[in-house]
Order: structure tokens, then sequence, then C-alpha cells
């Protein structure tokens, strides 16, 4: 299911005094099966498109594709449940939104709600928990028995119980330990291949972006700086600075080296192994180091 | 570091109510006065645990701790929050006023603190944090690393001799996180507060004098940043991570480069090898 915006701006409280210009003139294309990281500060506008992602917010201005769907400005749309089905968001902080006694109940609630049969959901509930780390045993304990990082695995369990198409993370990591950080990464990753996902990753981890990414669009005061592969992007870091945004711990190492020794390594290294490599493919080829 | 202990924290053991194992299991740690202790730890590893013991959120089940020489009991406990102020996790959930100066003044007023006073108190404590400019903004208005500043603010308008930051900046957002950390560095600098930070953030126990790392409820190791980055795959496998620039060292070294030494910064390692660069 691909996703398009087009042209695409939100105002909040449209036509009040508090009216507020939160994004403009935002083109971005999601081809089915790709994985897309959304950088940028703080209110730089990534948080309302996100929400355009499944008809949450629709435009003030402009169009968004969402499969064969198209959500127009100014038109009320109605029936939007398909979308919310197939365009699953996992929001930060997502384990305050459980709230039922038991886990399975919890991660039932969802399909149940779009018409999946009782039986069904405990089906998907019974083989989502093993995919997002946890024994089966938890199903039948009360989500509020459990650990901060345990209830972020259940409630994505509840989004993914929805079998969407399109998997949007918020900040999917805030708060984890770095094990907990990299072993939610990799599950996302492995769940964006597996089940042929596009996932749009929300994030201010540059490693993260650098390392998952197909394509990283960068927001900056409601618009769209940016898009490109990490690699292009994350060769010109003094542009991202400048945003007040971070790179990559290597490609800021790798820029600090290059400054310091007056010319370049190579090529933009985005893993302290490329790093290491062009270093000593640089010392072999005698230019001392 | 050689001044006498403000907290002592001696065999402490404690257990939530229902649980089988024990959260914390004989843990014992003396923090100076001035000092910066940073204490790392997993998602469980009792670290949080810890802090509510610190300021009498929950009582040990065996062991005590003292502050400032007094023994932390139900009777002491109201005048050991006054020495002991706490920032926690979420920006968000510890906004009481409605603007900034009022957030600020909430925990004198509490205190009795006389008008007058609490005026002057209120300025300096926004001033220490950068945040005087911003007296009568409402939380809304603010980033997240601001809040966490105005945060601050109320807990040292109490004058307090420690401040312990619960994962203070595990929710905010690069930027928020170094503006947090820049304060936090300039209050222990100049007012000579004693720092508890309890984190799983790597550059933020780099900052510190001391760390203590926590694994399952026990002390696993303690010592200065550089000792304990040392431990490099050990820290790993307890869930965490070492600095960028001890892994990019390591991967020098193994392949053939010589860097005989660690370093916590990255400047460091640069100028490091630029050294490698001239002396062949």
């Amino acid at each position: 299911m691909d996703i398009t915006l087009q042209q695409v701006e939100y105002k909040y409280q449209i036509n009040t005094p508090f009216e507020r210009l939160a994004i403009h003139d935002v083109n971005i294309s999601i081809p089915h099966g790709t994985f897309v990281s959304l950088i940028g500060h703080t209110g730089s506008g990534k948080s309302t498109v996100l929400q355009h992602l499944n008809a949450l917010l629709k435009p003030t201005k402009g169009q968004v594709h969402i499969g064969d769907r198209v959500i127009n400005a100014g038109k009320k749309e109605k029936n939007l449940r398909p979308i919310r089905q197939k365009v699953g968001i996992v929001f930060q902080f997502p384990e305050h939104q459980l709230f039922d006694e038991t886990v399975e109940k919890d991660i039932c609630f969802g399909p149940m709600n779009f018409g999946v049969s009782e039986e069904e959901a405990k089906r998907r509930a019974r083989e989502l928990i093993g995919e997002v780390g946890l024994p089966e045993e938890v199903l039948q304990k009360s989500p509020f028995d459990l650990s901060g990082g345990q209830m972020r695995r259940v409630a994505i369990a509840g989004v993914l119980a929805m079998e969407p198409e399109v998997l949007v993370l918020d900040e999917p990591t805030a708060g984890l330990d770095p094990r907990g950080r990299i072993e939610i990464m990799e599950m996302f990753y492995r769940l964006h291949k597996q089940k042929g996902l596009s996932t749009i990753l929300v994030t201010h981890s540059m490693e993260d972006a650098a390392k998952y990414a197909d394509e990283i669009v960068i927001m900056h005061r409601g618009q769209v700086k940016k898009t490109a592969d990490p690699r292009t992007i994350f060769s010109n870091p003094e542009e991202l600075l400048e945003l007040g945004l971070d790179v990559p711990d290597v490609v800021k190492f790798q820029y600090m080296l290059e400054r310091r020794m007056n010319r370049k390594v190579g090529k933009t290294c985005l893993t302290i192994e490329e790093l290491s490599n062009a270093l000593t493919e640089m010392q072999e080829r005698g230019e001392s180091l | 570091m050689a001044s006498s202990p403000v907290i002592s924290i001696n065999h402490v053991s404690f257990k939530y109510e229902g649980q089988e194992s024990y959260a914390l299991s004989d843990v014992s740690i003396s923090v100076a006065e001035g000092e910066w202790l940073a204490i790392v730890g997993h998602n469980g590893s009792g670290k949080s645990t810890l802090a509510k013991i610190l300021n009498g959120l929950q009582f040990p089940e065996s062991g005590s701790v003292l502050v400032d020489n007094k023994v932390l009991s139900i009777d002491t406990v109201w005048d050991i929050r006054k020495l002991v102020g706490m920032v926690f996790q979420s920006p968000d959930n510890q906004f009481v006023g409605a603007t900034v100066q009022d957030d600020v003044a909430f925990g004198l007023e509490n205190n009795g603190v006389p008008h007058e006073e609490m005026l002057i108190r209120v300025k300096q404590a926004l001033e220490y944090v950068s945040m005087i400019d911003f007296l009568d903004q409402e939380p809304h208005h603010l980033s997240g690393g601001q809040k966490q500043r105005v945060a601050i603010a109320g807990v040292i308008a109490l004058q307090p001799k420690v401040i312990i930051l619960d994962e203070a900046t595990s929710m905010l957002d690069p930027l928020g996180r170094e503006e947090v950390i820049r304060t936090v560095r300039e209050l222990k600098d100049e007012q000579g507060l004693t720092v508890i930070s309890i984190t799983h953030d790597l550059e933020e126990a780099a900052q510190a004098d001391r760390i203590v790392v926590m694994n399952r409820g026990t002390v696993y190791s303690e010592g200065t940043p550089d000792e304990i980055f040392l431990l490099e795959e050990e820290l790993i496998k307890l869930g965490l991570d070492i600095p960028f620039p001890i892994k990019m060292a390591k991967a020098l070294r193994e392949k053939g480069f010589e860097i005989p030494q660690n370093y916590l910064t990255d400047i460091e390692l640069v100028n490091k090898l630029w050294t490698l660069h001239f002396s062949k």
C-alpha cells in the first residue's frame, strides 16, 4: 500500500485566534515495502505528518493518498476504519494506553473492534506475544504487573494484532535501556522484512535512522528540508548540525578527524567497521596516518 | 572527595509487596558531598528502587540509609526530603503550577517559606537554570528540556544538599538532554550541589565523577568513568552500552592501530590519531 502526501498543509485550530501553521507544502512518497525515517527536532512537524498517515488529521490543504483512498482537504471522509486497520501507529510511550484486565484482552481489543472473531484475535495474541519477545504466560497477567519494557512490548503486540500493512513508529525506543532499544528495533526490522511492511520511523536516534532506513526525510520548520538515502543525508554533516540535528556518532567522528587532518578519508562511513576499514586502507596505501 | 559522605547506604535490601525476588539486595553505596555519582543499570536493575529508598518513598526491609548523618525513617523522612530533592523522568507529570514561577514557588509555599524570601529564591533558582526569561510562561509553551530545567529549579529553590535525577533526561530529545546535563554540571560546579543521576545514558554517566553499575539489585561494579568503561563487553552483557570513542578505539586497535589507552571523548581520540599520523 503506497502512501503519498501532496502539497500537504495542516493548521491547528484553523479559523480561531489560536490558529497555528504546523506543516506546509509537504510532499512525501512512501512506496510499499520501504523503510522511511522521519527526522527533525522537536516542533519540526514530524508528529503532525505522522498523524496524516492514517487520517487521524486531515490536511487543511493538499491531498493524502493512502492506498486507493484519497483524503482531500476540506472534504468530509466517511468510513476511515479500513485505513486505521491497515496503517498501525505505535505512539510514543504506547504502554500508557494499556487498560484491560489481562494482556490477552488488551491485545485482542483492537482486532475485535475491527470485527475479528474472539478466537482469531486470541490466536493472534498467542502468536504475537512470542514475536515481541515475551513468554506466553504473560497473556493471563495484568499488564500493570509488568515492567515498563514489557508493557511497551504488549502495546506493540496490540498494534500488530490488527495485521497492518503499514507500521508507523513514533520514537518507539524512548526511555528504554540500550539493550531494550536494540531488541525492539531489531524486532521491527525483522517484521518489516518478514511481512513485507512499509515502516515509517519517527526518531531522534540518527544511529537507528542510518542503520535501518532506505530513505530519510528531514523535517524543518514544518517543511521537508531534504529526502535521500542515509549515506547521502549524512555526507553533509554540517547541514544537519546547522539545523540543530545530530548525526550518527561515527559520522561526527569522521567529520572531526577529516577536519583535523585537513583531508578526506573517503566515502561517508555509517558504521564503525566501515570507518576503521577506510582508515586501514588509507594507511596501507602508504598515506600516513 | 575526601569529605564525609552526605549519603550512605548500608547493606540495604528491599522487595516490593507480592514479589518473590529482591529489587535490592545488600546494597552499600556512599556519596561524598559535592560529588556527582551516576547510577547506571538496565531497566529493572534496581536503580529506580534505590532512588525511592533515598528519599523515603520506600523504606528498606533491612539495612539503613543515612542522609547528612541522620537515619532515614518515618520520623525523619520529612526533614530528609528537604535535603534530598528529586527530578523525575516525565517532564509533563511534574509540572504543577500554571506558570513557570508558580511552579517553582509551589514547593516553597508548601514548606511555609515567607513570601518575600520566596520571591528571591524563585528568581535565583530560575537564574541558576537559565530560565529567568520564562517567569510567566505556561508549561505547554516550553520544550521538554526547559520543563525539566524548571523542575530542577523547583528542587534547588528548596536548597537541598543533594539532587537526584531519576532518568530525568530519558524522555528528552538530544538538545534537551544536553541542556539539562549542562545545567546540572553548572549547579554542581558553582553551587557545590551533590548530584546523583540515575540513568542508562552512557554519555550522561561519563560526565559523573564516579559510576556505580547496578545489576539484578546488587552493586556490580563501581569506579571512575575511565575505570568503568574499561569493562567494555561486560557492560554490554549487562544490557548497557559503552561510549562511542571506546568502541571506535577498540575497532582500530583490532586493525593494528597503536592506541594503548582509552578516551572518553571524540576529540581526544581524534588527537591521538592525529599524533599517530605525525609520528610516522
